[in-house]
Parts: structure tokens; sequence; C-alpha cells
């Protein structure tokens, strides 16, 4: 059974145009789904929705948020903040910007485990100095003073991971966790967060551009355009034979050394008109 | 072909205020740890590296924005190395950059159009508004973008915008530092083609900056590779792909995520 189930998840900015068109999906838990799209096309939105932070200026216009067989959007919201406190995590996509500068990474591992799962702070303590050797820091008890500044944009992303398994969510979202990162330290980071799934067995919402990081860490994904999925696939059928004429196109779009001629080709305009046509045919047909 | 840039044992250090202490001066940190390579006319050159490579730094003292600390660089035979503003200006026009976010390279208040000509009228060019809609046919952008605000565009149309500025001054050399690695894959792929295409037509030598060796690959036809400062590859691009020598080469390909989940990437 899936851990996470989206149905017919409409969001829309406030009085303005649609932003998620009846989006659908399923992770199973302990699965990576891939949520792949150009910029604007809702990924993170998805993300944002299913965490419960979406900004204040759109609103959510109809469907299911499923989360170990609760709907989300039909709970009263203080009960709706526990229950994806206590399930869900993020990992996000700015390190720098994540972490409060002003404070001492210890304590903004611990604070989440203390203030919202009332754990005692010594055992919170331990499981912080746990979790940083298990994401690789070396003297994870000095890094724990120090100052995010005084880390480098890996190390500060191993944090992130770190604080985001530390109460052992069964669903994480990663939302373009290794854009900001070199390709070398991209490799290991997104070692780091497959190797962590499956050993804690979390489902992941894993949020990117890049079809190439997909097919490295997920089992299936969603290609969205303009808030709608276009192809709901598994990562072997998808690179194999991608369905939709878009996401063959963002396929080949997508830098390949060793093809090079083969890769790197905007997608036509001709994709992108019959694309947009099919969303103006299902706003016209559903409920937007 | 002779050379455009000739660059000969390049040093840059700056001071590392984060170790100055509270008298005194603060030490020097090495970027550039002697650099010696040619850019003949009409080449493109990829330079990557990882952050903290060096690589931005090696771009800006190619276009001069910093200045070198030791060897020298020669431009079409003049030694810029350490050549005062009022005598560089003039061959400022001759070396453009583009840089890597077109939001923050942009003047928010500023028209598209004006954003071209401005550093035409600075070089005292005449008949500008021509050579603004010349510059904005090259890029592929409708002449009614000169009336429009960056924000108004996409990141896509703001490079080509950057594109267009750099190339209106009819210069010899373009530096592009990353400017595709904010951009989606279609419009990264739109940008690269444009910049093959004006490459090609307008004679222009590049150095393209990148830490993505897929796209080096598919737009330089030679690549040097940087680590920490010093060159540890410098070759045609085909053979550094195909029999890649220094170990941080093989470790950078290595490590690119490529569309396939057949790849084995241990």
């Amino acid at each position: 059974m899936s851990f996470l189930s989206i149905r017919e998840l409409s969001v829309r900015l406030k009085g303005g145009p649609p932003l998620l068109r009846r989006v659908s999906l399923d992770v199973a838990a302990g699965e990576v789904r891939g949520l792949v799209g150009e910029s604007g096309a809702g990924k993170s939105m998805i993300g944002k929705a299913v965490l419960g932070i979406l900004p204040g200026s759109v609103e959510v216009t109809g469907g299911e948020i499923r989360l170990d067989g609760v709907d989300l959007l039909a709970l009263p919201p203080a009960e709706r903040r526990r229950r994806i406190g206590a399930t869900a995590a993020l990992i996000p996509q700015d390190p720098l910007t994540a972490l409060n500068p002003s404070r001492r990474i210890g304590g903004q591992i611990t604070d989440r485990l203390v203030d919202i799962l009332g754990w005692e702070r010594g055992r919170a303590e331990a499981r912080a100095r746990e979790l940083l050797a298990e994401v690789q820091i070396p003297e994870p008890e000095r890094v724990l003073r120090n100052y995010p500044h005084e880390l480098s944009g890996g190390m500060r992303q191993r944090i992130l991971i770190a604080s985001a398994f530390a109460a052992e969510p069964k669903l994480i979202v990663a939302d373009e966790p290794t854009t900001a990162l070199d390709v070398t330290v991209q490799k290991q980071i997104l070692k780091l967060i497959a190797g962590m799934q499956a050993r804690h067995g979390t489902a992941l919402l894993f949020v990117t551009h890049d079809l190439g990081v997909v097919s490295k860490v997920c089992q299936s994904l969603s290609v969205l355009y303009a808030g709608m999925v276009v192809e709901d696939a598994r990562v072997r059928d998808f690179f194999a034979a991608p369905k939709h004429a878009y996401s063959a196109a963002l396929l080949a779009a997508t830098p390949k050394y060793t093809d090079p001629m083969a890769s790197l080709t905007p997608v036509p305009d001709a994709v992108i008109e019959a694309v947009r046509a099919e969303v103006a045919a299902a706003d016209r047909g559903g409920h937007g | 072909m002779a050379d455009l840039y000739t660059i000969t044992d390049l040093r840059l250090s700056l001071a590392d205020m984060t170790r100055k202490p509270l008298l005194g001066a603060a030490p020097r940190l090495e970027i550039l740890k002697g650099l010696d390579f040619t850019i003949p006319k009409g080449a493109v050159v990829g330079i990557v590296g990882g952050s903290g490579s060096g690589k931005s730094t090696l771009g800006r003292a190619l276009v001069r924005l910093l200045e070198p600390s030791g060897g020298s660089i020669r431009f079409d035979g003049t030694d810029i190395t350490h050549l005062p503003e009022a005598e560089l200006r003039p061959l400022r026009r001759r070396f453009q950059m583009i840089f890597q976010d077109p939001m923050s390279s942009l003047n928010p208040r500023h028209r598209v159009g004006r954003i071209i000509a401005e550093p035409m009228r600075l070089h005292g060019f005449d008949g500008v508004d021509a050579r603004v809609a010349r510059a904005l046919d090259h890029v592929g952008l409708p002449q009614g973008f000169a009336g429009r605000y960056p924000h108004e565009l996409s990141g896509g149309q703001r490079q080509r915008v950057g594109i267009a500025r750099a190339i209106a001054l009819a210069p010899d050399f373009i530096l592009a530092d990353e400017i595709v690695s904010g951009l989606d894959v279609s419009s990264q792929a739109q940008v690269l083609n444009l910049l093959e295409q004006l490459v090609a037509d307008l004679g222009l030598t590049l150095a393209f900056i990148s830490h993505d060796l897929s796209v080096i690959r598919r737009l330089c036809q030679r690549t040097i590779v940087l680590y920490q400062g010093a060159i540890v590859e410098d070759r045609a691009t085909a053979d550094l792909f195909s029999d890649p020598k220094a170990a941080y080469t093989r470790e950078l390909l290595e490590a690119i995520p490529l569309p396939d989940p057949d790849q084995v990437w241990a």
C-alpha cells in the first residue's frame, strides 16, 4: 500500500491561475519517487503541499493528500501539523539559508526533537551525535559546536540530511538537495541520501530538474508540465522509452557527454504547443 | 592560427580576511598558482573545475576585472597584466563577459534596449539604436523586447540579453562564466546552440567556464581542467573525454549522473 497517496490535488494562486492541476501520485513505503519538470512546473509546490508549508498566497482547491491512510486536508490545522511533524521531514535545497547563521549546529538538530516531539534533551543530543556519525561527518562533537559558516556546502547539506532523518520520519521530501553543489560533492550526497533512505526504509519524494539524478536515485517518477502530471512511470521503463512527447523531449534536452550530438536538444515548439493544448483541454474538462 | 591570449605563469593571490590579525596585513591566499596556456583566435575553450578551483578568478583575470599578482597576460600582443584602467578602457570593448546570474547582472530599473545600448554609448559607438536592433536579432529576441524590463523575461531570455549586450560591442573575445547553470535543460540547450551559432557567424573567440563537463563536451574544442588553482589537464575535448589523464578529470567525469539507469556510478 502506498504510504503517501495524492489524489486529484489542485492548488491555485488565490484569485489567480491554477498551479497544480489534479495531480495524482503514490509513494510506497521505502520507495523513492522523482518529481521532475522545468522551473514553474509545480514540482516543489507538491512537496510543500505534502508538508503543509504552502505559502499564504496559494490555496488548495480540491483533492486529497493521504499520509499513512489519513487525508491531511480533512484534518483540523493543529492536528494536521502534529501528524506531518511526526511522520514527515524536509531536506531543503539551499543548505546555507536553511540553517540559522547565528546558532550552533547542535541546537538546530535537537530543537525539533525536543520542542516538537517532546524528547529529553540528553536523548536528543545523543541522537544528534549518532546521526552526524551516520552522515559521515568527521569529529561530530566539534561540528555540533560549529556555526554554519564554519562548514563547507557539502558538510551543511550532510547536517540537513541528518536533521531530516533525526526523528525517523516515514516520508522525506528532498527539494533539489544537490542543485547548489559540485558534481563530485553531489555524487557523495546522493549516495548518502540513497543509503540512509534504504537503511531507514523511508519513503522519499525527490524534487529535481535533473533526469540524470533521477536515474541514479529514484524507482519511479512523475513528469510535470504547468502543474499537470504528463507521465507517471517506473524509472527503468521511462529511460528505455518515455511515453509522453514532452517527457521524451525533456530527456533529449538533458546533457549526456557520452552522446553529445544526441543531447542538449531544445524542447521543440510543436511539443510545447501540444502539451499546452493538453493542459487547456484538461482545464475545460475538469474543475481546474 | 595566431594566439589571442598568451598566459604565462599567471599567479593571483588575495588577502585572506578571515585570518587577518587585528593589526598588520592579512596573509595572502594563493588562488591561481602559475598557469600557462594560450587561446588561439577563433577557439572555443572550456574551463572546468570544482568550486574553489579558481576558474572564475581566472576568468576575471582574463578580462582584467582582477589584477594578477604575478606572471603575464598578453591580449592580442598587448601585455594587459598590470595595465592601468585608463589604458585598459579602449581595450575593454574587445573582451566582454557574460555573467552567471542574468538577474543580478542586468539593471532591474532599465529596459532591455537601454541595457544593451549603454556600453555602446560608453565606447562612443554611433547608430546605437540600429545596433541594439541587430543584437536582439542575433540572439533571437523579438524587437519588442527592447521595451521590456528584465523581470518580465524568463531566465533563458535574460541570458540572451546578457549575450546581446556582449556581442553588440563587436568584441574579439567573450568570457562566459557558468552562463547556463541556472537554466532549465531546454533553455540551456537553446542558449548553447545560440552561442555555438554566434561564435561561427561572428568569428568570436570564446572561453566557457563551467562545472558541467557534459555542457563543455558539446560546445568546446579544447578543455582546461583546473584543480586548486593549477591546470591538471589541457587537451582537445574529444581526447579528454575518451582518455582522461589526470585523476581529477576522471573523478569529475565519473561523478556526472548520466540520464541512464544502467550507468555504473560507483
